[in-house]
């Protein structure tokens, strides 16, 4: 079983675009959205949920009023800022460190565990899907990374598929190393902006400190064709394989306000057709 | 007064806003807090005056003092030390700095070590001053950066903070304490879900917002339609254009090509101000 992984470094380059087209395009993977506190794929996947499972990232702190004595120690030592004036707990700000507790004269902070958002799995028209969603303001989105992308490998075990396709976060962050450790390979989705490029750099640098092998695909390449040039000559050097070049094109977005991928909805543009033979690309790699 | 600018869903403008309102308001103070990314120095071009490192602390375990008891592994909520019968062994990446390690070891052997996770640089574009994070490359926190980024606010100036993308830790703690979030978000339907977490948490968290719609022509009608239900004000629309898209691809902010725009993202600032009533 093979795993790649799409990203950006910088958002709205298309990776969720292509993700859910390489999901239609292939026979036999499953694929999981590790964007959890922004997840689009189920937008052009529509997946049917089969199981939710509860996700605890961490502990939370809770004070127990009737044993406080207001000493103020817990709001002193909190390197989080977690505990207001009135010293109560800012459940956003905490992180479930302990030490409130720890240094409470008379035990009146317990940790409780705190639900942080949902995992699902979930069956759509071309294969099996795992997904989660991150509550708002919760933290911890590698460890909820970490479930989704697990489920996926024991659904790709149950289900004899080759492939996991895992749909990345922006950034370089932990969301970002929770998503690539381990994974045969990783599409880079650039587009020829200066932001873009620096963006590209920073994620192929990451990519190299975890020993993934990179791939760069161009979206939008006709914004800017110098800047298009600079990214070929610049994967050139350090021999970095640039497997998609793809025009910007309305009917991207269209798809998308239709609830659709591109390899569905326009099957004949040239969008598509890049795509598709990304895909042929990636396989011919991977398999 | 302190604005910040985010967005739920990436690549929706939130630097390019950010950029175009510093320029057009003048003498603002301008923090990326996209510490992962750090996209804005692109479009402003700043004159760097100087780089700082970042750092965290760490535990660092005495060998001399230190009996191998495993409290300190027990009490760690993630997991960054791990206790063998002759090592006591740290893992900097799990850290995140609460210190109770040091407070619950039997021994005292454990302190605080300096951690680098990333730098930060400072530069000015006249009279815009600029403060910008990075974080390094396989570090997995960015949120230390962030609030070192934060801590440069100075008092007095008018501050911009561009937030980094997503809705969870990096986001809130970049708009937490600011007067205001303009959300940028995009007519489509990735734009409006990610722009509805994004809404949930700045109401948790009891930021005031409006929208600002970017590529205004594409996609569909229904993140109106939500901010009209939801009594949002949608602040500013800028339209899909070929130009602002080229102009952006080569690091400049379209407002300093299209004069035009300069008195419209003034005016959006005004109406911010007067609704933060400073």
């Amino acid at each position: 079983m093979k795993q790649l992984t799409i990203l950006s470094g910088k958002g709205g380059t298309g990776k969720t675009s292509i993700t859910a087209s390489f999901a239609v395009l292939a026979k036999n993977a499953v694929v999981a959205d590790c964007d959890v506190d922004a997840p689009d794929l189920h937008m052009l996947l529509h997946p049917e949920i089969i199981k939710t499972q509860e996700f605890i990232g961490s502990n939370v702190a809770i004070i127990d009023e009737t044993k406080c004595i207001k000493c103020g120690l817990c709001r002193e030592k909190c390197v989080f800022d977690a505990i207001t004036s009135n010293l109560n707990v800012d459940a956003i700000a905490c992180e479930g460190c302990g030490v409130c507790a720890v240094v409470c004269p008379v035990d009146a902070v317990a940790l409780t565990p705190r639900i942080s958002g949902n995992a699902f799995i979930s069956k759509t028209k071309y294969g099996f899907m795992s997904h989660a969603i991150l509550h708002p303001g919760e933290s911890n989105s590698g460890k909820l990374v970490t479930l989704v992308r697990q489920n996926a490998k024991i659904l790709s075990e149950k289900e004899n598929c080759n492939l996991i396709i895992i749909d990345g976060s922006p950034g370089i962050g932990c969301p970002v190393i929770a998503s690539i450790t381990g994974v045969d390979a990783a599409l880079v989705v650039t587009e020829p902006t200066l932001s873009g490029i620096h963006d590209l750099k920073r994620v192929l640098e990451l990519l190299d400190h975890f020993n993934v092998a990179p791939f760069v695909c161009i979206n939008m390449y006709d914004i800017n064709t110098d800047n298009t040039n600079r990214i070929l000559s610049f994967c050139k050097e350090n021999g970095t394989d640039v497997v998609g070049i793809i025009p910007f094109s309305p009917e991207v977005t269209q798809a998308m306000v239709n609830g659709k991928t591109i390899v569905e909805y326009s099957p004949k543009s040239v969008v598509a057709e890049e795509i598709l033979s990304m895909w042929k690309k990636m396989c011919l790699f991977l398999v | 007064m302190i604005v910040s600018v985010a967005s739920g869903k990436g690549g929706t403008g939130k630097t390019s806003v950010a950029v175009n309102i510093a320029l057009s308001v003048g003498n603002v103070q301008f923090l990326d807090c996209d510490v992962e990314e750090p996209n804005a120095y692109l479009l402003l071009h700043p004159d760097l005056q100087k780089t700082e490192p970042v750092y965290t602390l760490i535990p660092f375990v005495d060998k001399e003092l230190c009996s191998h008891c495993g409290e300190c592994a027990k009490f760690c909520q993630y997991n960054a030390i791990f206790v063998t019968a002759e090592k006591t062994l740290v893992f900097p990446e799990l850290c995140h700095s609460c210190g109770g390690c040091a407070m619950v070891c039997p021994k005292k052997a454990i302190t605080g070590e300096k951690h680098r996770v990333g730098v930060l640089k400072f530069g000015s574009v006249g009279d815009l001053a600029l403060v910008y994070g990075e974080l390094e490359i396989g570090k997995p926190m960015s949120v230390p950066v962030i609030k070192a980024v934060k801590n440069q606010i100075k008092e007095g100036k008018d501050v911009i903070l561009d937030s980094p993308p997503g809705t969870s830790c990096p986001f809130v703690e970049t708009v937490r304490g600011s007067d205001f979030c303009i959300l940028v978000t995009e007519p489509t339907p990735f734009g409006l879900h990610d722009l509805k977490i994004a809404v949930e948490v700045l109401k948790k968290i009891a930021v005031p917002f409006g929208v600002v719609v970017n590529r205004a022509g594409i996609g569909d009608k229904k993140v109106y339609d939500y901010c009209r239900g939801e009594n949002i004000r949608v602040l500013l629309e800028i339209p899909y254009q070929r130009r602002i898209a080229e102009l952006y691809s080569r690091g400049i902010p379209f407002s300093l090509e299209m004069p035009e725009w300069k008195e419209k993202f003034q005016a959006l600032y005004g109406e911010i101000r007067r609704s933060v009533g400073r």
